[in-house]
């Protein structure tokens, strides 16, 4: 039972990565820029929610919106002053400067919000698990433990948290997918992620194409702050820079550029590190992780759905 | 003169007038003990980013994992030395040198031991395996713990090792702990290490194996199609390059009473990065000068009052983005082209009117 | 173009340089130099009671940016606090203090650098530094120049070794360890079965563990299972818990910082129900929890100071954080390290009767470490006495996390 466990809980942590992978994966994929402050706006996004929650006046769903603004709005702004001017610049000093806009916003937030973690609220709190699986007794959806009179605890647990993040994740994948392929303005970013100077010739506004890009990929960002927060409910400072760089392994293991490889690496790369944690040593498993990437870009060196590119002269 | 040895002499001759400066002004005591003890660091970080430089400059690969091998320098010098102290009667220039060497030895077997799988990626592929690798090393020398006693040395990988003679037991390398190694660097070593280096660097660069992986650069394609054996080139410079991080990694590790394994993260790699970025990829002044003045920026900044003490590595971040639009951003670039026109018109107005009156 | 930026560059370096030298020309001036460089000590009572002793300038070394910030935040404001009150009093022997806290980042290489500049600004003596890397590394150097200093929160054994003028405010970590062990041997006997979760990246929390292990062994504790987690992963730990339960463990240890164990508490509950012990890093557990502090109920702290703390003196203490600093968020048990580092500082000064504040860092030192082990403190975090390795001797104070109407404090067992 414990391997069961240990596989939901992977698929749970693996989901988070995923929600962060997509909207790393998507930027990447259009703006061919690694955007190494992506963590750092789900931080953001994570105190707006913060904040926006514990006020009195602001009900949930009003706080999504905030949430989902503040990220969108700082995505767009950030994409104008930083990267825009680079366009034409070697990719290196865009890393550079997406660096740097990721110690501002660190130290921003350090100045504003101290260093003190706060314990954020989960979205679904006071929400029932969304399954439980009782010894002898079947399984239980939606419900709190009917058998607690009686001192049964569930064998198995999928929380309300862990079900969200896989449902919309799910849900964001299959709605990116159909954005891109079936709207104009998703075909229009496909074009430019082809070549940009055709797309610009062909009269795309590659300008705006790379801005709505970001814009959406903030918001994604937005979406994953709130639910990482609550799956792990503590934000600080500098909560967002590491699960940004498990979700560009998780991008780049998936096959960077690609919506659904997004999806699979970050949920593969979960499944990996919990299970590295139970079953060989739970001090090496960052090295595992690491070591498992390494092996499947020298097998596959486009990541698993990454495409193959041959260079032409 | 030909151009790249002009520019090649005035990088040499500008870093050794620089670093005689600083030591004649230290053997005199004129310096104060803040800018003494940057010297010895940014000395350090110079011969990291000029080897990095090799690599992201000279190859034009992206890597995201050179603290790794400095991280594998660094700990390997220290294995070697602390045994040789233990030991005793080796002089000290002499264990240094050794455990130096020691370093730069294994990081440059470990770059060959990633370079071969790794040279087969390019582009941002390359730039997240090397950044797997450098997490790999710091998770490694993380949970490695080396005790000496009198029976000799006993190994742990993830706990301390047992049943250790109590008495003579001496911890070499203590996992998470950190690693205590003998306080051996100091300014003249590094100084004296940084212009080896350096010119090794130069003449790798300005031979016939620097000119091929500057081709294999330029144009993979065309490189492959003239018989360069582009593999072969890309090792040698990526082995080089990890090699010199590895003697980084040393000095790095004498120079402090205790490193810690955490310290090589890939903060530590991006940090270089930046600095060879700014200073112009290829060109190893540029990696000196952004070196010296990165590296200086936030600790000047302490100086001035509490509140940017506090506020420091946001005006760092600031100052970062803003160089990178000032030497890339059209605005800015037009701006400049302004200013100078400006200035050679005045100077030329100037030259005229002089030229009048006299 | 790119020669453009090459000049500027160079130009910029120059003027780095020449910065730097200029720089030099303030080393070793009097203490009134220090003036420019504003440490906020004392501010505006430096101007009313300046003293015919003049001003001692007292370094703090501690990171106030980077993930460790929390800790160098609460010592820099127990030390501006102490020294405030202080300074208010009227000093010390007609001395005023003043306090320069400079950054660290939780990195010995920029302590060191912190060190050096405190010392161009004329440092006396150094509280600090607060992480145990760090201050193994600035511990070397201060030894090296006869600089005394005492640390409120640097915890490894090697911390303070290098020398005699090192002292250490808290327990080191295998004394906690072994502590705790006895208490769970002691108090909770029916309590075989240990199971520790600790940061594996962390010498603070290595330290602890070792120092647990091996005592446990001696008092017929079994340690059933031990995982470790890294700093790099320390928001999931599903696996170390299932670990836990797999193995029915009677009590779990975890020898960490409040942050990571509000998420184990967060994410063991309805899956792991056996009393939790920790070590002095829990105490800000309650604070962080907030309104599910509920989760905390019953749990052991091995800890010297609580800001839900009933005890008079921690009421004292932390009434007079909060209004001192309303912004901030409540103290944890670093500031009231640093707070009493530096009222045993003030004893000692007073000990070996130092007026005046030209003295020499080298002869404050042999003075001030003559006097540390002679003097005997009672603080906020307990009544200390310090012997001639640096070492704290005091009382191991264990609390229990009540939680009633949703409200938790810490309470004395």
């Amino acid at each position: 039972m414990s391997f069961i466990s240990n596989l939901l809980n992977g698929i749970s942590l693996g989901s988070i990565y995923a929600l962060i992978a997509l909207g790393y994966t998507m930027v990447y994929g259009i703006a061919k820029m690694l955007n190494f402050a992506h963590g750092d706006i789900i931080m953001v996004g994570g105190y707006a929610a913060f904040i926006t929650m514990a006020a009195t006046w602001c009900p949930l769903w009003l706080a999504m919106l905030i949430t989902v603004a503040v990220c969108t709005v700082l995505g767009v702004v950030i994409e104008k002053v930083a990267y825009r001017p680079l366009r034409s610049a070697p990719p290196l000093a865009v890393l550079i400067t997406a660096i740097g806009v990721s110690y501002l916003l660190q130290n921003i937030a350090l100045l504003t919000q101290s260093a003190n973690p706060r314990t954020f609220t989960s979205i679904a709190a006071g929400a029932p698990p969304f399954l439980q699986v009782f010894e002898g007794k079947g399984a239980v959806f939606f419900a709190d433990n009917p058998y607690a009179d009686e001192g049964l605890k569930p064998i198995l647990t999928i929380s309300m948290e862990t079900f969200l993040a896989i449902a919309v994740s799910v849900i964001i994948m299959v709605a990116l997918i159909l954005f891109i392929n079936k709207t104009k303005a998703g075909k229009a970013m496909l074009a430019c992620s082809e070549d940009r100077g055709a797309a610009q010739l062909m009269g795309i506004n590659v300008n705006g194409t790379i801005s709505l890009t970001f814009a959406i990929g903030s918001a994604l960002a937005a979406v994953a702050a709130v639910l990482m927060c609550s799956a792990y409910p503590q934000i600080s400072p500098y909560t967002g820079s590491m699960p940004g760089i498990k979700a560009f392994v998780a991008a780049v293991f998936g096959g960077i550029g690609s919506i659904p490889g997004a999806m699979i690496g970050g949920v593969l790369l979960g499944v990996i590190e919990i299970l590295a944690k139970f079953y060989i040593s739970s001090q090496l498993s960052d090295a595992i992780v690491f070591l498992v990437l390494i092996v499947v870009l020298i097998v596959r060196p486009t990541g698993i759905m990454g495409k193959k590119i041959n260079e032409k002269v | 003169m030909r151009k790249v040895t002009k520019n090649n002499l005035i990088t040499f001759g500008g870093t050794t007038a620089l670093l005689a400066v600083l030591g004649v002004l230290m053997a005199m005591g004129k310096l104060n003990n803040m800018v003494s003890g940057l010297t010895v660091t940014i000395g350090i970080y110079i011969i990291a980013s000029t080897s990095l430089n090799l690599t992201v400059g000279v190859l034009g690969e992206l890597s995201l994992g050179h603290a790794g091998f400095m991280c594998i320098g660094a700990f390997s010098s220290a294995t070697v030395s602390q045994m040789l102290m233990n030991v005793g009667g080796v002089p000290q220039w002499l264990v240094f040198t050794l455990a130096i060497l020691f370093g730069a030895v294994c990081a440059a077997i470990m770059g060959v031991l990633i370079g071969i799988p790794v040279m087969r990626l390019r582009g941002d592929y390359l730039a997240i395996v090397t950044l797997g690798f450098g997490e790999i090393m710091k998770s490694l020398f993380n949970n490695i713990y080396l005790t000496q006693d009198v029976n000799g040395l006993h190994f742990g990988f993830t706990n301390p090792p047992q049943n250790i003679d109590a008495a003579t037991k001496v911890e070499i390398l203590r996992g998470p702990m950190g690693t205590s190694a003998p306080g051996l660097t100091n300014f003249w070593v590094v100084a004296a290490v940084l212009l080896v280096c350096l010119l090794i660097l130069m003449m790798f660069i300005d031979s016939k194996s620097g000119r091929a992986c500057m081709a294999v650069r330029d144009n993979y394609i065309a490189a492959q199609s003239v018989g360069i054996n582009v593999t072969k080139f890309r090792l040698m410079a990526f082995t080089l390059s990890a090699a010199i991080a590895g003697v980084a990694g040393a000095l790095y590790m004498h120079s402090l009473s205790n490193m810690l394994p955490k310290k090589f993260d890939y903060n530590l790699s991006i940090l270089i990065l930046v600095y060879v970025v700014l200073g112009g990829l290829g060109s190893l002044r540029g990696s000196i000068i952004a070196t010296i003045i990165l590296y200086a920026l936030p600790e000047l900044l302490r100086n001035i009052n509490q509140e940017i003490v506090n506020a420091r590595m946001l005006i760092y971040a600031i100052i970062l983005i803003f160089l990178m639009l000032w030497k890339n951003a059209p605005f800015f670039i037009n701006l400049r082209e302004k200013i100078k026109a400006k200035f050679k018109k005045d100077k030329a107005t100037d030259v005229t009117s002089g030229g009048a009156e006299a | 173009m790119k020669n453009l930026f090459k000049r500027t560059a160079a130009a910029a370096a120059a003027a780095v340089m020449a910065m730097s030298l200029a720089g030099c020309n303030n080393a070793g001036t009097s203490s009134t130099a220090s003036d420019n460089y504003g440490g906020t000590g004392s501010g505006d009572i430096a101007g009313t009671t300046s003293g015919n002793g003049g001003k001692l300038v007292i370094g703090g070394i501690g990171p106030i940016t980077g993930g460790a910030a929390i800790y160098g935040t609460n010592v820099k404001n127990g030390m501006q606090l102490a020294i405030d009150e202080i300074n208010a009093a009227g000093g010390v022997n007609g001395m005023t203090l003043e306090m320069n806290f400079q950054d660290d980042e939780h990195d010995p290489e920029k302590s060191v650098t912190a060190y050096n500049n405190l010392k161009d600004k004329d440092m006396k003596l150094l509280i600090g530094t607060v992480t145990s890397g760090p201050c193994e590394a600035v511990s070397k150097e201060a030894t090296k120049d006869n600089m005394f200093m005492i640390t409120p929160s640097g915890s490894s054994v090697n911390a303070i070794t290098s020398g005699d003028n090192c002292f250490r405010m808290c327990f080191n970590d295998p004394q906690q360890g072994k502590l705790e062990a006895d208490f769970i041997a002691e108090k909770l006997s029916s309590k075989t079965k240990v199971g520790i979760i600790f940061d594996s990246s962390d010498s603070y929390s290595t330290g602890i563990k070792d120092g647990f292990k091996e005592e446990a062994a001696a008092k017929g504790l079994e340690v059933v299972v031990e995982e470790g987690f890294t700093s790099d992963s320390n928001k999931d730990f599903s696996a170390q818990i299932q670990k836990m339960v797999d193995n029915n463990i009677d009590v779990l240890f975890l020898p960490i910082y409040y942050t990571e164990t509000a998420l184990i508490l967060q994410q063991a509950e309805n899956k792991l129900d056996v009393p939790v012990v920790g070590g002095d890093g829990l105490d800000g557990l309650i604070g962080v929890l907030k309104d599910k502090v509920a989760l905390a109920d019953g749990v052991y702290a091995l800890t010297p100071y609580s800001a839900t703390a009933s005890d008079e003196k921690s009421v004292k203490f932390t009434e007079a954080y909060k209004a001192k600093f309303p912004d901030a968020d409540d103290p944890i048990q670093f500031a009231a390290d640093a707070y009493d580092c530096v009222y045993a500082v003030k004893a000692a000064i007073e000990k070996a009767d130092i007026k005046d504040a030209n003295i020499s860092s080298s002869e404050l030192c042999d003075k001030l470490k003559a006097a540390m082990t002679q003097i005997e403190y009672a603080g906020v975090t307990g009544d200390s006495k310090w012997s001639a390795d640096g070492e704290v001797t005091k009382n191991p104070r264990v609390m229990q996390i009540k939680v009633t109407d949703g409200k938790g404090s810490l309470v004395d067992l």
